[in-house]
């Protein structure tokens, strides 16, 4: 249900951003989806991948400020009005979304986004309800 | 020239006679301490049980010297020498560690503070009919009330705008036609720099004189702000210790500050030895109060580094010449004209669960105010993965910052490891503001 988000903090220093994807590269870990939240002084990147607790190790060896964070991925109809039609129904059920991106691949005819949400398990049981498919780790690591 | 003196008489008196003045004052000051539990405690391991052992001047060396430490160590009433229903001011600063340092003054000993004030302000040639704008802090900080008194006694028109709020400063200014600032130079400088943006000329305003103080600055800073203000600017010392500003000031001619010695006996030592150094040569200021009972002070070493003039000065006074503070003995900071050190910020920062091995405190100039950063790098275990948490830590620092120097430094956070280690001699302070 719920699948592994890395949380990395980076101070703004040119190649920061570089340094992480390739001490992925290098370690065999495929990004899937990814989103940077900049502030003047830091940024936080947020990936998910492949090999999410290989990953962690890899940072913590490496002595970057990374945290494994919950989040929950979407398969989104690819037509117009897909997302809207989801966010309504969270939005009517007053669920709470912190921060939300997309995949760098599509699954056939869907997007993947990833929600970030104050209450992961309320939100879960929500779009369970309305049959709203959400991604499996599983799939996520076959990709 | 225009000299005018407050009190002709101390301010013009001969060498010998000072001397003798200092020596009654001295004896009379050895009765007060004698009834501190500090000095009570000191004075006898040095053979000093009552006024009577001082003979010359020179026994005053046999007392130790009084460390900003011993005054931390005593605080708050060690050095009190009467009943607090004696007592009718204090004022305390801040220390190096969070605890803080206090004066207390006596209704007599204010009334000495506020003559020597009344002395410094009469010297620069200010009088009745000037107008003060008092742009130091009031409160706790002795800069404010002091001048505020001594003004008032010289009967200058007093406006107490204390700091901050540039923007009604020179309505101030422009309404009630000051024409003498107290202030510090970094702030004044500032101020030049908004005029525009307020619509006001320097020529729209009535300004004649500055009393510059709080930190230290260059004769070039001087400079500056006489050319673009068309005013002069008066350079002043003091300290809390001592009662604040007014311990030493120039007069008209400008060339470095008269120590008045009926009040203050100043030394000049060898910061490393201890011991004097020769006339006009530099090294660290030490004062003893002549004219605080309350709580008395004696060689406190004020870690201001300074030489004595020993030239008479052309307006006839025979008080010495402090030259301007040239630096520190120890590693105070002064960010416009507040005094920390990096000890008080280590210890608020280290206390910080989130925050990680190393900090490091950067100090420049941001056009002609003094800009405090305040690095640090954060606990990778206390990471949550949300910027949000990282926004609120770094406002919590801040705060906790404020609370100890009293001033917001900007906080930046950095990854582990990429500030210099604490293991060796890391450079702790970076400070890049051009040197005096
Ligand atoms: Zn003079």
């Amino acid at each position: 249900m719920k699948i592994k988000q890395i949380s990395i903090f980076l101070e703004n220093r040119k190649g920061r951003l570089y340094d992480v994807c390739s001490l992925l590269g290098k370690n065999d870990i495929n990004i899937r989806a990814l989103n940077v939240a900049e502030t003047e002084s830091f940024g936080i990147l947020r990936i998910v991948v492949n090999k999410p607790d290989v990953a962690i190790k890899v940072f913590k060896d490496a002595d970057i400020v990374a945290k494994i964070t919950d989040v929950i991925a979407i398969e989104v109809d690819d037509r117009p009005g897909g997302l809207a039609d989801i966010l309504k129904v969270l939005a009517d059920e007053d669920v709470n979304i912190e921060y939300m991106y997309g995949f760098v691949e599509k699954s056939s005819d869907r997007a993947l986004m990833v929600f970030r949400f104050d209450d992961v398990d309320k939100a879960a049981a929500i779009l369970k309800k309305h049959n709203i498919r959400i991604v499996t780790e599983q799939s996520v690591r076959e990709l | 020239m225009d000299i005018r003196y407050w009190n002709k008489d101390v301010e013009t008196a001969d060498v010998q006679k000072i001397r003798h003045l200092q020596l009654q004052r001295l004896k009379s000051i050895i009765a007060s301490a004698l009834k501190t539990p500090f000095y009570s405690r000191r004075l006898p391991s040095v053979g000093i049980n009552s006024p009577d052992d001082i003979k010359t001047l020179d026994d005053l060396r046999r007392i130790p010297f009084t460390m900003k430490d011993d005054l931390r160590q005593n605080y708050p009433k060690g050095l009190l020498s009467v009943d607090t229903s004696e007592v009718v001011r204090i004022h305390t600063s801040s220390g190096t560690t969070g605890i803080p340092t206090v004066i207390y003054l006596s209704a007599k000993d204010l009334d000495a503070a506020t003559d020597i004030m009344a002395r410094s302000i009469t010297a620069t040639g200010a009088g009745r009919t000037d107008i003060l704008q008092n742009m130091m802090s009031y409160g706790l900080f002795t800069g404010g009330l002091c001048m505020h008194y001594g003004a008032e006694r010289v009967g200058l028109m007093v406006i107490p705008a204390a700091g901050g709020n540039t923007k009604r400063q020179v309505s101030l200014m422009n309404d009630f036609r000051t024409t003498v600032l107290h202030i510090t130079p970094s702030y004044l400088l500032h101020i030049h720099s908004k005029l525009a943006e307020y619509g006001v000329k320097v020529g729209d305003l009535a300004l004649k004189k500055a009393f510059i103080g709080a930190e230290p600055h260059s004769e070039g800073t001087r400079r500056k702000i006489e050319e673009l203000f068309k005013i002069d600017a008066y350079n002043s010392y003091g300290l809390s210790e001592m009662n604040g500003p007014g311990v030493a000031f120039e007069c008209v001619y400008k060339n470095d500050l008269h120590l008045w010695e009926d009040a203050y006996i100043v030394e000049i030592i060898n910061p490393k030895t201890g011991q004097l150094v020769p006339d006009g040569q530099e090294g660290e200021v030490v004062l003893t109060n002549l004219i605080r009972h309350a709580m008395p002070l004696m060689r406190y070493r004020t870690r201001d580094l300074a030489f004595l003039h020993i030239e008479p000065c052309k307006c006839g006074r025979t008080h010495r010449r402090l030259s301007r503070i040239l630096g520190r003995s120890d590693d105070m900071l002064i960010i416009n004209g507040v005094n920390m050190f990096p000890s008080q910020i280590e210890e608020v920062v280290m206390k910080i669960p989130e925050v990680g091995n190393n900090y490091q405190i950067c100090v420049e100039k941001d056009g002609a105010l003094d800009r405090l950063i305040v690095k640090v790098e954060l606990y990778s275990k206390m990471f949550l993965g949300e910027a949000k948490q990282i926004d609120n830590l770094k406002s919590k620092i801040g705060e906790e910052l404020k609370a100890s120097i009293t001033i917001k430094p900007a906080i930046e956070l950095h990854e582990p490891g990429s500030l210099p280690a604490f293991e060796g001699k890391a450079v702790r302070v970076v400070d890049t503001r051009p040197k005096l």
